[in-house]
C-alpha cells in the first residue's frame, strides 16, 4: 500500500491529474484490464473505486490515475512517494472480455483516457486494428496521448476549445469513422453524457458498444447496492455485475441522477479547510 | 429470593434518541448479585440446551452469585470467546431464556420471569474486559503444526478462529473491508454494540493468536487453490448473507432510496453519522421510511431517527410491514426500544411503487392495504392486498430492509462449491464441511439470515469437524 513514485499528468488551474505507483505485490499479479481497486485514503476516509491502469508483476506494483475532485482525490494528491495508503483491496469487478474482435474503437474522455490505456493495450496485443479516439477539454488535460498511440493503429484526438485536434466531441469523430467504414466493437469510458452520445451514434451503426461505469461505490463487494444501475430494464450492481455493460441497454439517465445523490454533501465537505 | 426480575438500566429515550451511546447501560454489581440470585442453580439445568454454544449457564451464575467474576467470564468464555458480544445481541428470549425452567412450558419465547441470563452474561464479559481476565489456558497444543485459513470476520469466522487456536493451530482470518467484524461492525449500529467493546473482543482473539488479515478478497486478491498451496490445510469459509434483496417494484432506483446494507454500511463501517469528521456521507430526510420488520430494519430505523434527530432536532420515522406486529420477526426488546425513541409503525401495508422529483430524489411511496391470509411456508400468516386501497404516503428518504441473498463473488470463481436453490453452500449437517473437502462453511452463507449466535454454533460445529480432519 506504500506510494513508491507519483507524477503529475496535469497540473494546471483547470485540472490536476497525477498517476501514483503503489506496491500491492498480490493485486499485481491478479489485475486484469477493466478491473479496478478500492482505496481509502485515511481511517476517516471514503472508500473510492479507481480503475488499475497497469501493473507491474515482477516490481509489484499497480498504477493508478485519478483527477482531484472530491476532498478524497485532494487527499490523494497531497501525499507524497513514500505515504502509505490507509486501505487498498482488488482487483475487483469483471475483467474486460479480450479477444480478437477485429476492427475495435476506443474512446475516452477526460481522466476516463485512463481506464481506456489497459484496454487499448490489451487490445491490440490480441490482434485487433485499434483506432484510438481520445477526448479533453483542452490540450493540456489530454493525457497519456504517446502511451495511447504506441497501442493504437489510429489515434485521433479532440478538445472542447479547439486547443488540439480536433474542436468537438469525440463522439464526433467516432460517428465520422463509423459512417465511413465497419467496425466490430466499440469501447468507451468517460464521463456520463459522453458514454450516452457513444451509444446514441453507435446504435445508429448497430455497432456493439461496451462502457465502463464509474457508478459510487462503497464496500464494491456487492454487498451494499449503492451502485445499482438499470441495464436492459434489470437491476444490476456496477460492482460485481460490471463495471462493463452493454451501453445500448444502460438507462443513462438514472445512472447520471445518482451519481449526484451527494453532490450537497460534497460541495460542504470541499468547502472544509480540513485537509 | 425476589421473584421478580432485575430491570436493566437504559438511557432515557429522549437523550439517546439524539446520539449513538450505547441504549442499555447494563447491570452494576449489586444489580447482578440480586439477578444471579434468582437463578435456582437447577439439578439437571434446561437453560443450557437452548444455548446454541452450550455455556455452561448454570456454573458462570454460580460464580457471579459468589462475587467470583472473573470464574464467571473465564467459565463462559471455555465456550464462546464473546460474552461481552453476545450478552448483548443474543435474542436470549428465544433461546436460552426461553429454555429457563421460569420459562412456562411451550411458550414461543421467554417468560418475564426468566432469569435475565444474557444480561448477567454481558456483566462477566464486562468485567472480563475492564479487568483484562486472561485467557484461560490451553494446554493442548497437539495440533499446532496446522494452518486453517478463515474466510470472512464475522460472528462465525471470529467463532471458528477462536476455537481452532484453543488447539495451538495457526489460524489466520481474511477480511474484505478495512476492519474486522463482518455484520458486527458493518451491521450493528454503535448503540447496541460499542466500537471500543468489539474492536476489545477482537483483540482477544489476536492475542490468543490468531492473525486478522484485512483487504483480502478471496476469490478475487487470492483463490481457494492458492490458499491450499501456501500450506493451509483446511478451509472455513463464513461469507455471510452479502446481496441486499430489493423490493422489484419501480422507482426503487430513485435517489435516497438505500438497502439497509448501505444504509448501515455508511454509518457504521464508515461512521458517516461523524460526516464531516469521517469523509463518508450518508443522507438523511425530514421524513423516512424504514420498509422491513426485522431486526436490521429496527436498526436502520433507530439510526435513521438518531440522524434526523441530529441534523434537525425533530425526527419522523416510520417502519412500514406488510404483517402486523406479531408476525415481526425482530426482537420484541428491539421494538419497544423503536417505539420509545420515537419510532412510528404502519402495519399491513406494502410498497408498490416510489415516485421522485425531477432530480430522480424519491418524494412519495405509494402503497396498498393488506390483510392477514393463510399461513405460509414460515408459519407467518400471508399478507393480501387489498383491492383499490392503494395510498401516497410522503418520505424523502427509505430503507429497504427485507432481507439478503447470499453473495456468489467466491462461489462463482470457486468451482465445485455446490449451493442449494438460494444460492447458500450445501454442508454436511455434523461436520459442516462443504462439496469441496476440506472446506467448511458456516454462518449466513449456510443457513441463511440467522444470529449471530446461530452462526457461532455453526461455527463450532465446523471447528470440530476440521479438528477431527486434523487429528485423523
Amino acid at each position: 500500500m506504500k506510494i513508491l513514485s507519483k507524477q503529475p499528468l496535469v497540473d494546471s488551474k483547470a485540472a490536476k491529474v497525477s498517476l501514483i505507483e503503489v506496491y500491492s505485490p498480490e493485486i499485481a499479479s491478479k489485475a486484469m484490464p477493466g478491473q479496478f481497486v478500492v482505496i481509502m485514503v485515511s481511517e476517516k476516509g471514503e472508500r473510492v473505486p479507481l480503475t488499475v491502469v497497469e501493473k507491474d508483476t515482477a516490481k509489484g506494483t499497480i498504477k493508478l490515475i485519478f483527477q482531484e475532485a472530491g476532498l478524497t482525490t485532494k487527499i490523494l494528491g497531497a501525499m507524497k512517494t513514500g505515504d502509505y495508503l490507509y486501505s487498498l483491496v482488488g482487483p475487483l469487478g469483471h475483467p474486460t472480455e479480450i479477444k480478437k474482435y477485429g476492427k475495435v474503437i476506443i474512446v475516452g474522455g477526460g481522466v476516463g483516457i485512463a481506464e481506456i490505456y489497459p484496454v487499448a493495450k490489451a487490445m491490440k496485443e490480441a490482434g485487433n486494428h485499434v483506432t484510438t479516439i481520445a477526448g479533453a477539454r483542452s490540450r493540456e488535460l489530454l493525457i497519456l496521448e504517446k502511451d495511447l498511440k504506441g497501442t493504437s493503429d489510429e489515434f485521433y484526438a479532440a478538445t472542447d476549445d479547439g486547443s488540439y485536434g480536433r474542436k468537438g466531441f469525440t463522439t464526433d469523430i467516432l460517428e465520422e469513422l463509423l459512417s465511413k467504414g465497419r467496425y466490430d466493437l466499440v469501447y468507451s469510458v468517460g464521463p456520463i453524457p459522453m458514454m450516452k452520445r457513444s451509444s446514441i451514434v453507435t446504435k445508429k451503426f448497430n455497432t456493439k458498444t461496451i462502457v465502463s461505469l464509474n457508478a459510487i461505490m462503497v464496500d464494491a463487494t456487492g454487498m451494499c447496492g449503492c451502485c445499482r444501475v438499470t441495464v436492459g430494464g434489470k437491476m444490476r450492481f456496477s460492482c460485481v455485475d460490471g463495471p462493463e455493460f452493454d451501453a445500448s441497454l444502460v438507462d443513462w439517465e438514472e445512472l447520471a441522477k445518482r451519481s449526484k445523490i451527494y453532490e450537497n454533501k460534497e460541495k460542504h465537505i470541499c468547502k472544509l479547510d480540513k485537509i | 429470593m425476589r421473584k421478580e426480575p432485575v430491570k436493566i438500566k437504559e438511557l432515557k429515550a429522549s437523550i439517546r434518541a439524539g446520539n449513538f451511546d450505547e441504549v442499555v447501560t447494563g447491570y452494576l454489581e449489586d444489580e447482578a448479585l440480586l439477578e444471579a440470585a434468582r437463578c435456582l442453580q437447577c439439578k439437571d439445568p434446561t437453560c443450557i440446551a437452548g444455548c446454541p454454544v452450550e455455556i455452561d449457564i448454570k456454573r458462570f451464575i454460580y460464580n457471579i452469585t459468589k462475587k467470583d467474576y472473573g470464574a464467571a467470564c473465564t467459565v463462559i468464555r471455555e465456550k464462546n470467546n464473546f460474552p461481552s458480544i453476545c450478552g448483548r445481541v443474543c435474542p436470549a428470549e428465544y433461546q436460552c431464556q426461553r429454555a429457563c425452567v421460569l420459562t412456562k412450558k411451550d411458550s414461543a419465547f421467554a417468560s418475564k420471569k426468566a432469569i435475565n441470563i444474557h444480561f448477567l452474561e454481558r456483566f462477566a464479559g464486562d468485567y472480563g474486559m475492564a479487568n483484562d481476565i486472561e485467557a484461560p489456558k490451553m494446554p493442548d497444543r497437539s495440533l499446532s503444526a496446522h494452518r486453517v485459513a478463515v474466510v470472512g470476520s464475522g460472528p462465525a469466522g471470529l467463532c471458528c478462529a477462536g476455537e481452532l487456536v484453543r488447539y495451538g493451530i495457526k489460524v489466520t482470518v481474511f477480511e474484505a473491508l478495512q476492519k474486522p467484524g463482518g455484520v458486527l461492525r458493518y451491521g450493528i449500529p454503535p448503540f447496541r454494540m460499542p466500537r471500543d467493546i468489539l474492536d476489545y473482543e477482537i483483540d482477544y482473539l489476536k492475542k490468543l493468536g490468531v492473525d486478522i488479515i484485512g483487504n483480502t478478497i478471496i476469490g478475487r486478491t487470492k483463490t481457494i487453490d492458492e490458499l491450499f498451496a501456501e500450506g493451509y490445510c483446511a478451509i472455513f469459509l463464513g461469507l455471510g448473507a452479502g446481496i441486499p434483496s430489493f423490493l422489484g417494484i419501480p422507482g426503487e432506483n430513485l435517489c435516497n432510496i438505500y438497502s439497509a446494507n448501505e444504509f448501515l454500511t455508511r454509518i457504521n463501517l464508515m461512521s458517516a453519522y461523524k460526516f464531516p469528521e469521517y469523509h463518508t456521507p450518508v443522507n438523511i430526510g425530514k421524513k423516512a421510511l424504514i420498509i422491513g420488520g426485522g431486526n436490521t430494519a429496527m436498526d436502520a430505523a433507530r439510526a435513521a431517527l438518531r440522524l434526523q434527530n441530529m441534523t434537525m432536532q425533530a425526527s419522523d420515522t416510520t417502519i412500514i410491514y406488510r404483517r402486523t406486529e406479531a408476525e415481526m420477526p425482530a426482537r420484541r426488546f428491539e421494538i419497544e426500544h423503536a417505539r420509545e425513541e420515537g419510532i412510528k409503525f404502519k402495519f399491513l401495508t406494502q410498497p408498490v411503487e416510489f415516485l421522485g422529483d425531477d432530480d430522480g430524489f424519491v418524494k412519495k411511496m405509494k402503497c396498498i392495504e393488506c390483510r392477514l391470509g393463510e399461513p405460509d411456508g414460515s408459519g407467518r400468516r400471508r399478507p393480501v392486498p387489498v383491492k383499490g386501497s392503494e395510498f401516497d404516503i410522503d418520505c424523502d428518504i427509505a430503507v429497504i430492509a427485507v432481507g439478503l441473498k447470499a453473495n456468489q463473488l467466491l462461489i462463482s470463481v470457486t468451482p465445485g462449491l455446490k449451493t442449494d436453490k438460494y444460492g447458500d453452500l450445501i454442508v454436511n449437517k455434523d461436520t459442516m464441511e462443504t462439496s469441496l473437502k476440506g472446506i467448511y462453511a458456516g454462518g449466513d452463507i449456510v443457513g441463511g439470515e440467522g444470529t449471530v449466535i446461530e452462526a457461532m454454533g455453526m461455527a463450532k460445529r465446523a471447528a470440530t469437524g476440521i479438528i477431527e480432519r486434523l487429528r485423523s
